[in-house]
């Protein structure tokens, strides 16, 4: 079993969108959605949801306040400021660390599992797909994407089919690390901006840390050509190929408020033609790094 | 005063909507690069940086002359850094969260705390603008010591503009706790929306005053709209997708150097923001400031 991981470094660069056209055009395959934090790939894949269950990941400290004699050593040692003034827990605050709990002389603080988030096994027009929603807010989307990760691979076992296809998320840290650690494959979707450049980089340097082979999609490529260059000249030197590069297509948004992939809605365009391409090259590009 | 511009969904001009408020209050503002897992700010505003620090983790160090193996520390640990196996305590510093229950709790005293960098903070000046912004390391997975590392650095006698990370986890309610005013900036789109209200759920609990500004406002549909209607959320501003302005960010060019006439608006939003806000003395800009 094989799994692909498409992360973009810098939010807003596509990712969502092109890994919904690979979920038209891959077979076999289970999908998951790991950006926990704020995920939109079920908005294009119109998911039936057939199995439902909490996450927790982590215990939050609330204090009893019959039993505490405010003497300030919670709020003294913890370090993260979560224990107001009156010796409430601000949850938002709350690391999960326990150490209140322990240094606590009148056993009134208590550590309780937290409901973070919940996970999902659904139906979807391309195939199952893993998926979350971490509340808002809440700690631990690290765990919660290494959840996903691995019930999607159990899925895939159980079904017998070969490629996990993942939609990771944003950024360099840890849910973007814990959607990377172990993959067969990353794609790296940018855009030809400095923002966008810089961004790539640093997520480039992030796969390349962990010995994963990764190759590159530049989207709105027509947005800036110059910086289309400079990407791929980086994307050499960093001996992760380009798989291709997307014009940028208002039809994309047209298809996002529909509901659907773009090619869904549109077969043909010069954009649904390049995602095609850069689809075969991936799976070429798979192929010889396995 | 402080302005946390957050947004949810990345990529729908945070970034834009920070460097232009910031330079568009010139002396008046502190720009915050509170993204540090990719921070963009320096990109858009050319800061001479003249000032770097490196940010470190507390992580046990254990001194096996004085442990006796009770495993107190691997009990306490919620974390799953530090460990007995056999003879031997074993560490992970890259699982630790520096809360030091570890050490604290070690009943021989065995565990002292160690340093890790996990990130640098750099400032300097952007023209009038003050400067900031934290840099994780990149193979770092926590975010959220630095970003409290960077706003230690707010500057309490300029207006501190704070551009958060995308998502609605951790690292933003980390940046936006503290704030006077929440920007969310969005896209009129299905997936502007729903992280627009992923991002506004995780910050309500925090009971700041927030509003909206849509950008590329002519793309998609009404729904972000009609959501904040229904929300009684504000819209602020509304900035239409302009190849310009495009063009320009793609060069690292501020949207109201790319579009000039947007100067006066960002003044407009600011005065509509401090209005917003809980009235922490903060005046008026006027447009000839």
């Amino acid at each position: 079993m094989r799994e692909i991981v498409i992360i973009s470094g810098k939010g807003g660069t596509g990712k969502t969108s092109l890994t919904a056209c690979f979920a038209m055009l891959a077979e076999n395959k289970v999908l998951a959605d790991c950006d926990v934090d704020a995920p939109d790939l079920h908005l294009l894949v119109a998911p039936r949801v057939r199995h439902e269950e909490d996450f927790s990941g982590g215990v939050t400290a609330s204090i009893d306040l019959e039993k505490c004699v405010e003497c300030g050593l919670c709020r003294e040692k913890c370090r993260y400021g979560a224990i107001s003034e009156d010796f409430v827990v601000k949850d938002y605050a709350c690391e999960g660390c326990g150490v209140c709990f322990h240094v606590c002389p009148e056993n009134a603080v208590s550590l309780t599992e937290g409901i973070n988030g919940k996970w999902f096994i659904s139906d979807t027009r391309y195939g199952p797909m893993v998926h979350a929603a971490l509340y808002p807010g809440r700690e631990n989307s690290g765990k919660l994407v290494a959840l996903v990760r691995n019930q999607a691979k159990v899925l895939a076992r159980k079904m017998s089919l070969g490629l996990v296809l993942v939609d990771g998320a944003p950024g360099v840290g840890c849910p973007v690390i814990s959607s990377v650690t172990g993959a067969d494959h990353v794609v790296i979707v940018t855009e030809p901006t400095l923002s966008g450049l810089h961004d790539m980089e640093r997520a480039l340097g992030l796969v390349k840390s962990f010995r994963i082979p990764c190759s590159i999609v530049i989207n709105k490529y027509d947005i800036n050509e110059d910086v289309s260059d400079r990407i791929e000249t980086k994307s050499r030197e960093e001996s992760a190929p380009v798989l291709g590069r997307i014009p940028y297509d208002e039809r994309l948004i047209h298809a996002m408020v529909h509901g659907r992939p773009l090619l869904d809605e549109n077969r043909n365009s010069p954009a649904a033609k390049a995602i095609r391409d850069i689809w075969n090259r991936l799976q070429e590009a798979v192929k010889e790094t396995a | 005063m402080i302005i946390s511009v957050a947004s949810g969904k990345g990529g729908t001009g945070k970034t834009t909507a920070a460097t232009s408020l910031a330079a568009v209050l010139g002396q008046k503002a502190q720009l915050i690069d509170c993204d540090v897992e990719e921070p963009n700010c320096h990109i858009l505003m050319n800061p001479v940086l003249t000032m770097q620090k490196p940010v470190s983790l507390p992580v046990p160090k254990v001194d096996m002359s004085k442990c006796t193996l009770c495993e107190k520390c691997g009990q306490v640990c919620q974390f799953s850094a530090i460990l007995v196996i056999g003879k031997e305590v074993l560490t992970f510093p890259e699982m630790c969260h520096g809360c030091g229950g570890c050490s604290l709790l070690c009943p021989e005293g065995a565990i002292t705390e160690d340093e890790r960098e996990i990130g640098v903070i750099e400032t300097g000046m952007a023209g009038d603008v003050e400067f900031v912004h934290g840099k994780l390391r990149v193979g770092e997975a926590m975010s959220p010591p630095l970003i409290r590392a960077v706003k230690s650095m707010i500057n309490p006698d300029r207006i501190a503009i704070l551009d958060a990370p995308p998502g609605a986890s951790c690292p933003v309610i980390n940046t936006v706790v503290g704030s006077d005013a929440i920007i969310m900036v969005t896209e009129p789109t299905p997936f502007g929306l729903h992280d627009l209200r992923i991002a506004i759920d995780a910050v309500k609990e925090l009971g700041i005053p927030l509003g909206v500004v849509i950008n590329r406002a002519d793309i998609g549909d009404d729904d972000v709209r009609n959501y904040c209607h229904t929300a009684g959320i504000p819209i602020l501003m509304e900035i239409p997708h302009l190849r310009a302005i495009a063009e320009g960010y793609s060069r690292g060019r501020l949207l109201v150097e790319s579009a000039p006439e947007y100067k006066e608006r960002f003044i407009e939003l600011f005065n509509m923001v401090g209005a917003m806000s809980k009235g922490t003395g903060a005046s008026e800009v006027s447009s000839h400031a």
